[in-house]
């Protein structure tokens, strides 16, 4: 357990948020967005320049860096808090990375990760982050809309649903046996939720690449709805007519939706969802608990996207 | 074998062993090293070491039988009492650190609604009445019969343990699989003794001449 301190020397210091905010400022105003990812499959992060826009998480502090890529749920690489921040840098994503869009489709494509950060510039956005775990953390990711990769292909009229799959290497990563859950990973979104605004197709985080436990290179964030939605190291894209079936509510159906959007009303059998914590302030003694919000803050974006549905009976 | 077994100083360095996963605890603590959720990690780690002092304790009695070494038992009650502080320590800690469990009600929603609390805290209660009457004066004014029925009750405790923690895992059952092998064997251990001492006795050298417990 000693070792764990020396896993991660580079994160062990908390990046000041004056430091932080400042380098950002500098980054928007100095790059007209695309920083050519010079070495976005390397295990250590690269800097990333993205311009900052109009989405943040009001007046709520981000989340220290060093909170998000340590403390990560990323199943194939151990179901331990703090294992896939000692498993995931080992791995090295296969190069080139690419992403297969198919399913209800005119024609599938295959992009590879070079074509694909050059579809649209980068954004910054700060987003609220509720883990079903009863955790949060609030974290400055770099994307653009996943609609933007989506729009590339013809979609059917057929297509209701898109699903997504995480890469796996049953070689490199822990069986679907020990890890209680189906591999290789699966999400779904509904069209609509796929093509919303807020779905970000995100490539980095605090000014970064993304780093191995957070789903390099490339991954979903979608805010309104409890983290595992947010499928890590995508690799299929697949247009569908029937709902898809994901990964956790295959496991327990009774516990985990399909639509899994963050509702404080909602009882877990596991965890009460009213409350969360915000990870990375207060400590042991004065941990910080918050009021879980409806969609997770993002109703005034979202809510119309349910109107008319139980979202207790469709949770 | 037998002098190490019943020396003072043995005891003394067991209590102090004890003390070592508390100490590493402390120690994490003032490193600043207690993840980036402290309350999550310190909540595993006094569980962790609940139910491993519960199986350490539960190992006394076919170790004393299978090495016929009667000392041994001399270190159950500490043991035990051990797992007894570590499970305190684990309640504690979910009752005073996180601040969703601030008022009697919702202490007692959760221990009602969700059934992993609801176990763990039938695993907790069963230790009670053994911690209490642990003393040598409780075993005198129970009679030693009936305060070995009474101290059992740690099989119940064990059982409910691995039910606690194989309930409140996600889906990884790895570990509390693992615990409960070991629980099996040495309670699996305790049920054959007890099926053989029950048979009339032809054989004659294999019978445990003391009862398990």
């Amino acid at each position: 357990m000693l070792i764990r301190k020396a896993a991660n020397p580079g994160y062990s210091e908390v990046t000041p948020r004056e430091i932080y905010l400042n380098r950002r400022r500098f980054l928007a105003t100095g790059s007209a967005i695309l920083g050519g990812l010079a070495m976005p499959l390397a295990v250590r992060a690269a800097k990333l320049a993205a311009a900052k826009t109009a989405f943040n998480a009001g007046a709520e502090k981000v989340t220290p860096q060093n909170v998000v890529t340590s403390y990560n749920n990323f199943y194939e690489f151990g179901t331990g808090k703090d294992e896939p921040s000692k498993n995931a840098p080992k791995w090295q994503p296969i190069s080139p990375w690419t992403v297969r869009i198919e399913g209800e489709v005119a024609q599938p494509k295959t992009l590879d990760l070079d074509q694909i950060l050059k579809l649209a510039p980068l954004e910054e956005r700060i987003y609220r982050h509720r883990c079903v775990e009863a955790w949060s953390i609030v974290v400055p990711w770099i994307g653009f809309p996943l609609s933007v990769l989506l729009n590339q292909v013809k979609w059917t009229s057929k297509a209701k649903f898109v699903a997504f799959e995480t890469f796996y290497d049953p070689k490199q990563m822990l069986s679907p046996r020990q890890a209680g859950i189906q591999f290789p990973y699966l999400e779904g979104l509904r069209l609509d939720e796929a093509l919303h605004p807020l779905t970000l197709l995100t490539v980095g985080m605090y000014g970064e690449t993304l780093l191995n436990q957070n789903g390099a290179p490339l991954r979903l964030v979608v805010p309104w709805k409890y983290g595992f939605k947010s499928i890590k190291s995508v690799v299929r894209i697949r247009f569908v007519e029937e709902q898809p079936p994901t990964a956790w509510s295959l496991s327990w159906p009774a516990a985990y939706g399909f639509y899994s959007n963050v509702n404080p009303t909602r009882e877990h059998p596991r965890w009460s969802q009213k409350e969360e914590q915000r990870l990375g302030e207060g400590g042991l003694f004065n941990a910080k608990f918050i009021k879980t919000q409806m969609f997770n803050g993002y109703g005034e974006q979202v809510a119309k996207l349910y109107e008319g549905m139980n979202l207790s009976r469709s949770y | 074998m037998n002098r190490f077994l019943s020396s003072p100083w043995t005891k003394a360095g067991v209590f102090l062993l004890g003390l070592v996963p508390l100490a590493v605890l402390v120690w994490f603590g003032f490193q600043m090293d207690l993840t980036a959720n402290p309350i999550e990690y310190v909540t595993h780690y006094t569980g962790d070491w609940t139910i491993r002092f519960i199986c350490i304790t539960l190992c006394i009695t076919p170790l004393r039988m299978l090495l016929n070494r009667p000392q041994i038992t001399r270190f159950r009650r500490m043991l035990g009492l051990y797992a007894f502080f570590y499970g305190c320590l684990h309640l504690a800690i979910w009752v005073v650190l996180d601040p969703r469990q601030n008022t009697i009600p919702a202490i007692w929603e959760d221990i009602a609604k969700r059934r992993y609390i609801t176990v763990g805290m039938l695993a907790f209660l069963a230790m009670l009445p053994l911690a209490i009457t642990s003393t040598a004066g409780w075993v005198r004014r129970l009679t030693f019969k009936r305060w070995k029925r009474l101290h059992r009750l740690v099989y119940l405790t064990a059982i409910a343990g691995v039910i606690h923690y194989w309930w409140l895992v996600k889906s990884d059952i790895r570990k509390p699989l693992m615990y409960a092998a070991i629980v099996t064997l040495l309670l699996g251990y305790r049920v054959v003794s007890w099926m053989r001492k029950r048979k009339p006795v032809a054989e004659g050298t294999s019978q445990p001449t003391v009862s398990a417990r």
